[in-house]
């Protein structure tokens, strides 16, 4: 490690990987409930599983990004991190609250925790992925505000470089964009128009300028391809994001009472978003042909590769797929869109993630790479992981597709209920490649207990 | 790639796109806003209404339900359900639950009194006539 405050990131990068744990046993928990409907009913209602299972992600992958930060910025801006002590101070803060907030979810019934967090007050709870009470988000918004003064302080006493300034903007547009959770306005079509702002404008935004930033970043030190090159590159990236992510939030306003112009709109420019993931993968893949050094982590180049492919799949393929508003009008809402939410944050955000994570970890641990015995195991977890949610984005598909069919296409149409009956068997498989993706999981722990032959760290 | 198209030329694009897609995106939004009334069903928004939307956000139904197609996919949109089903039903199964069939979803109960459930239809029946340029393709959802 170059710069001493660079291991304020391990600490994060292992609550991370905890959370993550925490994230797909809910995940097996609700995948269980679509097939054996009762399953640990009333002590876990779906409706609890799934803000768990959500919040956490979302928990989880901030916990990655401010690591992941806080590797970075030292090393792109050549100086020590502007405050260690308040890095260290915000991780506990966010660990606490975010712990609270789940315990509340679980232990608390929600109209209760509502009304003992003050949601009489400002409400803002009860919407999908904003479920947070609000001393959490008010939470949220003072650790994200603390933790951008102190990068933005580090970036701006050293070096500035397109990693770091990409990597600010995404994280700046993050807090701001977040603000608007706290806008819930009675008129449901406003509230729904706004809650966008947040969800998308975050997913198909300002993260993918997060991903970004750290691809490059890490394909800088294990292709050593020269600086220019990759950062011009992650600029091209970044424009077309969001030349067509901005308007493509048009995607969501077709049926929610919105103009129909964004029909239109929405169709033609979401049409175009596969296009930066697919620059993303032609990236990755060309960064690491041209590669200028043999760098002793190869995990940490296989999770880059597999970021750009599984992204352009996930978000890019499966987007497109029911983006279009003739497609969408049967699709909105299906398990179609489960298929594409699953791969999509996979492919970009827990990939990158874990990309970073598999760059960085050895060097917070004093080694360049680890030992060989280690890397192999941490590959198979890979292979596992990846595998596996191809398989239960295949599976929700092929539920999707007749669950529309049944439901919305056919002369006779099925009600809801008894089309869920219907697509049963898919539901089974998925949960089965979800066991085998939480296998892959504990694999991947395993390997950071792997010991044997290691390097010692370059420079 | 070549040498001609250099690192701040990419940058310049990136500043610029981003500025120039976003006022586009805040003017379509700008006009949004004057169409919302003739779609929104706004002028039905009676604090009975507003109640209903408030049980509905800290009951978490969006944990299970869609409403116009956005939330979890576990159990059926509730966009349509007053046309579906009538308030009645509604009142009806909210009371019933959790039926405790073996083996089916089960939803929770929730224990509303009847002006709760009344406000909570209300609010159903508002978003049942937001013009959603037809969808849901029918009345199943």
């Amino acid at each position: 490690m170059q710069y001493k405050t660079q291991a304020v990131a391990k600490p994060y990068f292992v609550a991370a990987i905890g959370l993550f744990v925490g994230q797909i046993i809910f995940g097996l928990i609700m995948g269980m409930q679509y097939v054996v409907g009762d399953f640990l009913f009333p002590e876990i209602p779906f409706n609890v599983a799934r803000m768990v299972h959500t919040n956490l992600l979302i928990v989880w992958l901030l916990f990655g990004f401010m690591g992941a930060a806080y590797y970075m910025v030292p090393e792109e801006s050549e100086t020590e991190l502007y405050s260690p002590k308040l890095a260290v101070a915000l991780f506990w803060i966010f660990l606490l609250a975010g712990a609270a907030t789940v315990l509340g979810y679980l232990f608390v019934p929600y109209a209760t925790l509502a009304e003992m967090t003050g949601n009489d007050l400002l409400a803002t709870m009860g919407r999908e992925f904003l479920e947070q009470p609000l001393p959490t988000k008010l939470g949220i918004v003072v650790v994200a505000l603390a933790f951008l003064f102190n990068i933005t302080m580090t970036v701006l006493k050293g070096r500035k470089t397109a990693i770091s300034t990409v990597l600010l903007i995404g994280l700046w547009g993050l807090a701001i964009f977040f603000l608007f959770s706290f806008y819930n306005p009675h008129n449901l079509v406003k509230d729904k128009y706004y809650w966008w702002w947040v969800v998308h404008l975050w997913v198909e935004g300002v993260w993918e300028l997060i991903l970004g930033a750290l691809l490059a970043f890490v394909l800088i030190k294990v292709t050593g391809v020269d600086r220019e090159v990759i950062e011009k590159w992650l600029y091209v990236i970044i424009t077309l994001t969001l030349v067509t992510g901005i308007i493509g939030t048009g995607h969501h306003y077709y049926w929610i009472g919105a103009p129909e112009y964004w029909q239109w709109w929405g169709s033609i420019f979401s049409a175009l978003e596969p296009i930066p993931f697919f620059a993303m993968t032609v990236f990755a893949f060309n960064m690491v042909n041209r590669r200028r050094r043999e760098h002793p982590n190869k995990a940490a180049v296989l999770w880059a590769l597999g970021t750009g492919v599984m992204a352009f799949l996930g978000a890019g393929v499966w987007g497109f797929l029911h983006t279009l508003a003739p497609v969408n009008y049967y699709t909105h809402g299906s398990q179609i869109t489960a298929a594409h939410g699953h791969m999509a944050f996979y492919g970009a955000y827990v990939m990158v993630v874990l990309t970073l994570i598999s760059y960085a970890m050895p060097v917070l641990r004093g080694r360049a790479a680890n030992s060989n015995k280690a890397q192999v195991v941490e590959m198979w977890s890979f292979w596992l992981m990846t595998i596996a949610m191809v398989f239960i984005t295949l599976f929700l598909t092929a539920a999707g597709i007749l669950q529309v069919w049944l439901q919305r296409v056919a002369e006779v149409p099925m009600s809801f209920m008894a089309t869920q009956d219907q697509v049963a068997l898919f539901y089974w498989m998925r949960e089965w490649s979800g066991v085998v993706f939480f296998i892959g999981l504990v694999l991947y722990i395993v390997s950071f207990f792997i010991k044997g032959e290691t390097r010692t760290a370059t420079r | 790639m070549s040498g001609v198209f250099t690192k701040s030329m990419a940058r310049n694009i990136f500043y610029g796109g981003t500025v120039f897609f976003f006022l586009v995106f805040l003017a379509l939004t700008f006009d949004s806003h004057r169409e919302f009334p003739k779609r929104d069903n706004s002028h039905n928004l009676t604090p009975e209404v507003i109640a209903g939307k408030k049980i509905w956000e800290t009951r978490n139904c969006i944990g299970c339900h869609t409403l116009l197609g956005e939330g979890a996919y576990f159990a059926p949109e509730l966009g349509n359900v007053y046309p579906r089903r009538g308030p009645d039903f509604i009142k009806a199964w909210m009371q019933a639950q959790p039926t405790g069939a073996p083996g089916r979803r089960q939803m929770p109960q929730f224990h509303l009194s009847d002006t709760e459930l009344d406000q909570l239809v209300a609010f159903l029946k508002y978003t049942s006539e937001i013009n959603t340029a037809n969808w849901p393709p029918n009345i199943e959802g």
